[in-house]
């Protein structure tokens, strides 16, 4: 009989998932001792999201192989399986076997811990994210809050890595990862709060239920990137958290071709593939935050295409983001660490700090009634935050004395 | 200077990552054990050794004169001259090599072995599939592993083949018609002093002086 | 730095290095690094001990030699033909420059003229040798600059349709061992000229790509203006040449300078650089690539027919007379030359290698002092060095 129950309140919290409607878990939970609910919830909650993301990083990660080869006009891997689709597993079997090796003079105990304490807190924050209309693991008044909170946690234990392994490289890299990582935590911060100014919340429920508008019939998503300083906003953060997410351009704290790995240098088999892990899932969580802040969260792009489950375009605009990723790293060079710390501060920071400012004036004509008053709006935000953006990038590449250059030619 | 730059180049590698789908020429990449590219004609990999006619062991070109021995840059031939000797193709008893080994981890596939070759004994292979995991058993060759057929010869390079056989068959020929004259002159001579010494012995047969075929 | 725990490493066998910087300035330590021998991107087996304050180099010190095989002494023991197939090994990437370099000073030595059509095969297979060189050269030094692989790859998809024209003329992609004493080994296989003409044509739309690519990118802009610069004084002392030399302004091309081969009869440019930095190093490598497909325009419209070898040359026993004769070509890494000794017999009694990648090291630590980590590994890019060469 309890099997039985059992099993329908399985198919039952799988089937109002799937549908998007509320309360999934409650006819499964009512099988169990009320003592023993808020576990058995906690496990229901916790096991398919690592689940999903463990299998997202695996596919990003073939993803990622293929569509950089295709850039390069390569096929990408196409040994392992069908079109190279077992190509994760492959990888993951090998990282599995490989021998775990731990410097002679490295400190175990912490070069141990690093990666550890880099994965915590990167699942962490997937806690806070809402991935579908029903679909809130925890629903926190101050969930931007924990999120960011969390995030920034994740520079001790790269910082461990590099540390621990008592190899220069390893030190350098977590050098440049600490100084990095600060120094882009502010304006992604500061871009966000643009949006937290305007919802006047700091619960990713409530700023998504703000988006969840249709203007013109239903065609135009009332979305903050359609601002333009939520567009200003939605680039810088991108910026920020491709710099958090140590991405290339910004992958320098691994920077290959000098460092050799940075703090991954002494590391091997699953603790490396742990680091590679936790890098990922900080790319899809901090790309799961950008959609919720600017792009409408799991709400559609337009009103007749809300029928199609919510999750299915949260997870679309996470991974359209993670092809954007994708098409920047196989496009661009690394910036130089002095480079990339100038451009944080003289340029990033001053611009996001400008961007609230837009969003309060942004804010304050709302009430504006006269005819074109959308469109003044606009304009008004556009040109606010366009000409500092043009004048601050004469003004850092004219210090530089950065030019175009024509040369000579001899006969 | 305003992120243009970084614009130009998202949309070059945009225009490859579609031109890739669209436009086959554009992957160069091969997949080795399925598709193989064809050797080129001069490609050149390995020396191997030529023979004549269906038996490696008597139609052997080389004769062991040793000069891509000496010739050979990294000195990976080895050879052994014959103590006996037997006919070549135009029929003149030559050396052969009694042992002929060329260590193919040693060569560094430079082809002068080929060029100095005064017989057109030795040539090119096109082959590359030779990983072995036994070093002495599988890369150093001996007579028997490098002896390929004139058939083969033509297989792999062609053009070149054809020059080699004409200019040996126009070697062959002058030699026959050097030997018939030798032969010719021989038995004139013969026969002029046979009628010089006015001996009632009859001249030597012309045939037996010329060399065989 | 690691003072707590003690590894037997014997301290004194090493140089005790200054704790503080000589001005007292910062009072830390500093920190040496061995880049290489086993590192992504020295290019092959090449160290750089660099003494770092944070991450600003104050001493840089190349160590070389992991790549020597004795070249000079093994071309001394074996007969002048014999070394040719060495010389392809200097620098890997253009065997076809080395293989006229050396084959240039043995007929000096001789006193051998190669045939018009040799001269026009020599120039086109040149020219493509500096295609292939400097597309490599890009390819590489973007990824040093971390591009990922992207600039390369395209680098090395035009790189392949050369390569194949080598692989079909000579029989070997990159051991071309093409060059003989007098002239050249093999006649221009049937359909040979049009092919090439087909890759020299696609060639400039490559060109335009890789530019839009990256010549403009921000990024690299950033990474390469005012860095790495080398002042001309200090590159002719320290008697650079090539590319590098032409990158700090001097006009200096061998090509101009000794017209060898019949480069007199070719029209095209030597573009001069003005800064000396590694952006400049980068656009004059692309620009002479333009300068290149001009040269071989006009030699694959003017090439004659004709004998490939001078009738003089001999194959086998061959034995210059005595003398000495220093030949050189603008290869495309700089001045490449062989200077040889005959005393009569089939060996030189004296070979010795002018290696342009090893002399446009020398000026590495001056060029990267005071600079970052980071562009250290730029501008060892940038100096464009093959291990095979600098080692020997």
């Amino acid at each position: 009989m309890i099997i039985g129950e059992f099993f329908r309140g399985l198919f039952l919290m799988i089937w109002r998932v799937a549908t998007d409607q509320p309360e999934a878990k409650a006819d499964l939970l009512a099988v169990f001792p009320p003592s023993a609910r808020p576990v058995i919830s906690a496990v229901l909650t916790v096991s398919p999201i690592i689940g999903i993301f463990a299998t997202l990083f695996a596919l990003t990660t073939l993803l990622e192989r293929k569509g950089l080869g295709r850039i390069q006009n390569r096929l990408g891997p196409n040994r392992v399986g069908p079109f190279g689709i077992l190509q994760p597993v492959a990888d993951g079997l090998k990282m599995l076997t490989k021998e775990d090796i731990i410097p002679r003079s490295a400190d175990a105990l912490v070069h141990f811990l690093a990666p550890v304490v880099l994965a915590v807190p990167t699942i962490l924050a997937f806690a806070v994210l809402p991935y579908g209309r029903n679909l809130v693991p925890v629903d926190m008044d101050a969930g931007i809050l924990f999120f960011f909170a969390v995030g920034a946690s994740t520079e001790l234990a790269i910082f461990m890595a590099g540390w621990s392994s008592r190899n220069k490289y390893s030190l350098l890299g977590a050098m440049r990862a600490i100084a990095q990582m600060i120094s882009y935590e502010i304006p992604l911060i500061i871009s966000s709060v643009s949006v937290i100014m305007i919802a006047g919340s700091l619960s990713p429920v409530e700023i998504i239920a703000q988006q969840g508008r249709y203007l013109a019939g239903g065609f135009v998503p009332h979305w903050f990137v359609l601002t333009p300083w939520g567009l200003a906003g939605f680039i810088m953060f991108l910026i920020a958290s491709l710099a958090e997410s140590n991405r290339s351009p910004f992958d320098i704290p691994e920077a290959e071709s000098e460092l050799i790995a940075g703090h991954l240098t002494e590391y091997s088999g699953f603790k490396y593939a742990l680091f590679f892990m936790a890098e990922y899932f900080g790319m899809f969580a901090v790309s799961g935050l950008a959609v919720t802040l600017f792009l409408g969260g799991w709400h559609a792009p337009f009103e007749f295409l809300e029928i199609v489950p919510s999750y299915v375009w949260f997870f679309a605009k996470l991974m359209g983001l993670v092809c954007l990723f994708i098409w920047v790293r196989g496009t661009v060079p690394r910036l130089r660490v002095d480079q990339l710390l100038n451009f944080a501060w003289k340029f990033m920071l001053p611009l996001s700090l400008l961007n609230l400012v837009v969003a309060a004036v942004w804010h304050f004509t709302a009430a504006w009634e006269f005819p074109g008053a959308g469109l003044g709006r606009w304009l008004l935000g556009a040109v606010m935050i366009g000409v500092p953006y043009v004048w601050l990038g004469r003004a850092l590449s004219g210090s530089k004395k950065i030019t175009q250059r024509t040369y000579r030619f001899a006969d | 200077m305003l992120g243009e730059g970084i614009i130009k180049g998202m949309v070059e590698t945009a225009r490859n990552f579609v031109g890739s789908y669209s436009d086959p020429e554009r992957l160069t990449t091969v997949e080795y054990p399925e598709d193989k590219i064809p050797a080129k004609e001069n490609a050149r990999n390995f020396p191997f050794l030529v023979y004549d006619g269906d038996d490696a062991a008597r139609g052997l070109r080389c004769v062991a004169c040793q000069i891509c021995e000496k010739e050979c840059p990294p000195k990976c031939i080895y050879i052994v001259k014959s103590k006996d000797k037997k006919p070549d193709y135009i029929g003149k008893p030559q050396f052969y090599p009694a042992v002929f080994d060329i260590d193919v981890s040693v060569c560094m596939s430079c082809q002068i072995c080929v060029e100095v070759c005064p017989f057109e004994a030795i040539k090119m292979d096109t082959e590359f599939e030779l990983s072995n995991p036994d070093r002495f058993g599988g890369l150093l060759q001996d007579k028997h592993r490098l002896a390929k057929s004139n058939e083969y010869y033509h297989k792999i390079h062609e053009t070149e083949a054809a020059e080699v056989d004409a200019r040996l068959a126009a070697e062959k020929a002058k030699a026959e018609a050097k030997a018939r004259a030798d032969a010719e002159a021989k038995a004139a001579a013969a026969a002029k002093a046979a009628t010089a010494a006015a001996t009632p012995k009859p001249a030597p047969n012309p045939t037996t002086v010329a060399p065989a075929k | 730095m690691f003072m707590e725990t003690a590894i037997d490493t014997p301290e004194s066998k090493y140089e005790i290095l200054p704790k503080t910087l000589s001005n007292g300035e910062m009072d830390g330590e500093l920190l040496e690094v061995a880049m290489g021998p086993q590192h992504p991107s020295t290019h092959g087996v090449f160290r750089m001990d660099v003494v770092l304050d944070g991450e600003k180099v104050v001493k840089l010190k190349p160590v070389f030699g992991y790549l020597h095989r004795n070249h000079e002494k093994i071309a001394e023991n074996t007969t002048y033909l014999a070394s040719m197939p060495y010389t392809d090994r200097l620098d890997y990437l253009c065997s076809m420059t080395n293989n006229w370099a050396y084959a240039l000073s043995v007929e000096k030595l001789a006193g051998l003229q190669p045939p018009e059509r040799a001269e026009y095969i020599r120039i086109i297979t040149g020219e493509l040798t500096r295609l292939v060189n400097h597309t490599c050269l890009v390819g590489f030094l973007l990824q040093d600059m971390g591009a990922l692989g992207t600039p390369l790859m395209y680098a090395f998809r035009e790189r392949e349709m050369i390569l194949d024209l080598f692989e079909s003329l000579s029989g070997s992609r990159m051991m071309c061992n093409y060059m003989r004493f007098g002239g050249c080994r093999v006649d221009l296989p049937a359909g040979w000229l049009e092919q090439a003409k087909r890759a020299v044509d696609s060639y400039s739309g490559f060109l335009d790509e890789f530019e839009k690519l990256l010549t403009e990118n921000e990024i690299l802009v950033a990474r390469t203006q005012g860095i790495g610069v080398l002042p001309p004084d200090l590159a002719v002392n320290a008697s650079i040449t090539g590319p590098m030399l032409r990158a700090s302004g001097v006009n200096y091309d061998i090509r101009k300078v000794d017209k060898y081969g019949i480069y007199d009869r070719f029209e095209f440019r030597v573009p001069l650089g003005d800064h000396g930095d590694v952006y400049d190093r980068y656009m004059i490598r692309l620009l002479e690539m333009r300068e290149s497909v001009k040269i071989l325009n006009q030699a694959l419209r003017d090439i004659p027919a004709g004998p490939i070898v001078d009738p003089k040359a001999k194959l086998r026993g061959f034995r210059p007379k005595v003398g000495e004769a220093y030949g050189r070509i603008e290869g495309p890494k700089g001045e490449l030359g062989f200077y040889l000794i005959s005393d009569g017999t089939p060996n030189p009694y004296r070979y010795r290698v002018r290696p342009p990648s090893l002399i446009n090291l020398t000026v590495l630590e001056d060029m990267c002092l005071g600079q970052d980590v980071a562009d250290v590994v730029i501008i060892l890019g940038s100096v464009d060095i093959v291990l095979g060469e600098v080692d020997r």
